[in-house]
């Protein structure tokens, strides 16, 4: 493509004095014109449309056969989803997903948010914590995890910690627990993703007039009724964007989750979540890619419904 | 906040209180694990209360991370990788970035769309079809497949095209004028324009791939092709007995990332700004 384009412009830049060749230059130019636009979007459109476009059908194909790794299976209409709902595991998952949403989408929204209207401001230290508080963005989940899987050990930093302040007699099974593995995960999600949504908070926040928080305080009002009444009703469709981002990533969890239980989903795998799950069954020398398809198709739904509620709030918080 | 005299003194307070806080629970974790990294063989890693300064400091932890996982190795795999990714991402959704943005042409409107809905589409509906298309032709368990589905991403042709949309159409009409072709108009009058955007692309595209850990645990199993976050993973899995050692391995990994951060903070916050607003 880039030759082709390069002579076009070889044969523009050429001599003018050959006049008898300005007619197939024209010529040239304008073919160039009508093809360049498809030229330009072709890497791009190629690979979007074999890995997401070309997958997410095979994977909807997929669904319905009971295709493994190494045989291409048969069509077996809606077995898969059979199998699929009675599936402990599957239950388990979904649970833990859902569980994951209900109790990380609340923190994500508020805590950010706080955060984000105590650091505003043009000073040297307030860039300082924001770049702090942005920091932990950048680094991977698997190290994050690993991290925390220190900290958070039986004999780990914090329960040494609470033991020399007394608070606890034995320490907390923060990482052998079904449950404590579970809120120790969901821990770990807020703390690496604080500092992201602060930045996006940040942004929205920086469109609200100054002179409402200045006439809130000639009235007297205290920071919480400000908060209140003009932080949070300035950056509403900030809120509504960030719950969706976030419920849509929490339902999703699996770095977090597979790192603190060394890739065993817990004791028992009680503590397996839907990304983990297809991870799970879809991969390996015995993998079922059909079943595993299938799981990946009701995540998909699961997340298009999640964004067609989306669509319908952020509509709403616009009126 | 407000700037009301009055109420400065207890305000800020609660506010600086607040953000020290905070800070503790975010850079704690890191100044407990340098501090692990190098207690030696004479330090109680468990004792009760907790201590920070090692008794006997030492660097070999550091050095037995090395002797038993070729960090530099994975380190090598991860940047060819991310190379890969970033070359992709700035030149491809450049490239598709103008004509979308740019260029008048059919089905332009269509294919934007397309982009964009492929945005919605979570990794794990497609992972396992992304994996069986690299098995058909061959590519499993390479480098190249590693970085290959996430060379183009969605939100990328989203900022390029919005970066080319905010050019003044005059200058593009002026180069006309002056005999430019589409070709020496992208080059010379449209690129320089949204160099920032090009920047926070290659850099969204570096973290991204220097992080990811899914796609690599799937695609590849040779431990020779294993990038940073798989080489971790599986370090952790040898030292679970010895928290020295995980802190090592785990600063080990850290550093480029942050000298990284270090280098290019200003383009997150462009990034995050223009990226967050725009959903």
């Amino acid at each position: 493509m880039s030759r082709n384009t390069s002579n076009g412009s070889e044969a523009l830049s050429s001599d003018p004095a050959g006049a008898k060749r300005d007619k197939p230059v024209r010529h040239r130019q304008s073919v160039l014109r009508t093809l360049a636009p498809y030229l330009f979007v072709a890497p791009a459109f190629s690979i979007v449309f074999i890995f997401v476009i070309v997958a997410a059908l095979n994977t909807f194909r997929l669904a319905f056969t009971d295709s493994t790794l190494l045989v291409p299976g048969k069509f077996i209409g809606f077995q898969n989803f059979v199998d699929i709902f009675h599936d402990e595991y599957f239950w388990t998952a979904l649970l833990n997903s859902t569980l994951y949403v209900v109790c990380v989408v609340p923190f994500m929204v508020i805590l950010p948010l706080i955060l984000a209207s105590l650091v505003r401001g043009n000073s040297k230290i307030m860039g300082f914590f924001r770049t702090s508080f942005y920091t932990p963005v950048v680094m991977s989940a698997v190290v994050v995890g690993m991290i925390w899987t220190n900290l958070l050990d039986s004999k780990g930093l914090i329960n040494s910690l609470l033991e020399g302040m007394h608070l606890i007699k034995q320490p907390i099974p923060f990482l052998t627990d079904r449950w404590m593995i579970l809120f120790s995960a969901m821990f770990v999600t807020i703390w690496l993703g604080l500092g992201y949504y602060m930045v996006i908070y940040l942004t929205a926040l920086a469109n609200i007039d100054d002179s409402l928080y200045e006439a809130a305080s000639l009235d007297g009002a205290g920071p919480v009724r400000k908060f209140v009444s003009i932080t949070m009703p300035g950056v509403r469709s900030t809120i509504v964007l960030i719950m969706m981002l976030s419920t849509i990533a929490a339902f999703r969890v699996f770095n977090e989750i597979y790192v603190l239980t060394n890739g065993t989903a817990g004791p028992g795998g009680q503590d397996i979540t839907m990304s983990m799950m297809i991870q799970q069954e879809g991969t390996g020398i015995q993998a079922h890619t059909g079943y595993a398809s299938a799981l990946s198709l009701i995540v998909l739904v699961i997340v298009g419904f999640m964004l067609i509620v989306q669509q319908i709030f952020q509509s709403r918080s616009e009126n | 906040m407000g700037s009301s005299r009055k109420h400065v003194t207890v305000g800020k307070i609660v506010q600086y209180a607040i953000l020290v806080l905070v800070f503790i629970l975010l850079v704690g974790p890191f100044v407990w694990e340098l501090s692990l990294s190098l207690k030696g063989p004479g330090d109680n890693v468990y004792a009760v209360p907790p201590y920070i300064v090692p008794k006997t400091p030492t660097m070999e932890n550091y050095a037995q991370v090395f002797r038993q996982v070729p960090v530099f190795h994975y380190m090598w795999n991860t940047i060819l990788v991310a190379v890969m990714s970033i070359a992709g991402n700035v030149l491809f959704s450049t490239m598709a970035g103008y004509a979308l943005g740019r260029l008048e042409w059919r089905g332009r409107k269509f294919l934007f769309l397309l982009f964009m809905g492929t945005m919605v589409i979570p990794i794990e509906g497609v992972i396992i079809s992304q994996f069986l298309i690299m098995r058909a032709v061959n590519l499993q368990n390479t480098l190249i497949a590693v970085a290959l589905p996430g060379m183009c991403g969605a939100i990328n042709i989203l900022l390029m095209t919005n970066a080319f949309k905010a050019i003044p159409k005059e200058l593009e009409e002026a180069a006309e004028v002056d005999g430019a072709n589409v070709w020496q108009q992208f080059i010379h009058v449209c690129i320089p324009e949204v160099k920032g955007t090009m920047t926070v692309v290659g850099i969204f595209a570096f973290v991204g791939s220097w992080n990811d850990f899914l796609w690599p645990l799937i695609v590849i199993s040779d431990e020779k092709n294993y990038t940073l976050t798989l080489g971790m993973n599986r370090l952790k899995g040898m030292f679970v007995s010895d928290p020295r050692l995980i802190a090592a391995g785990a600063l080990v990994s850290l550093i480029p990332i942050l000298v990284f951060f270090a280098c290019f903070q200003r383009y997150f916050f462009q990034g995050l700004e223009q990226g967050g607003i725009k959903e």
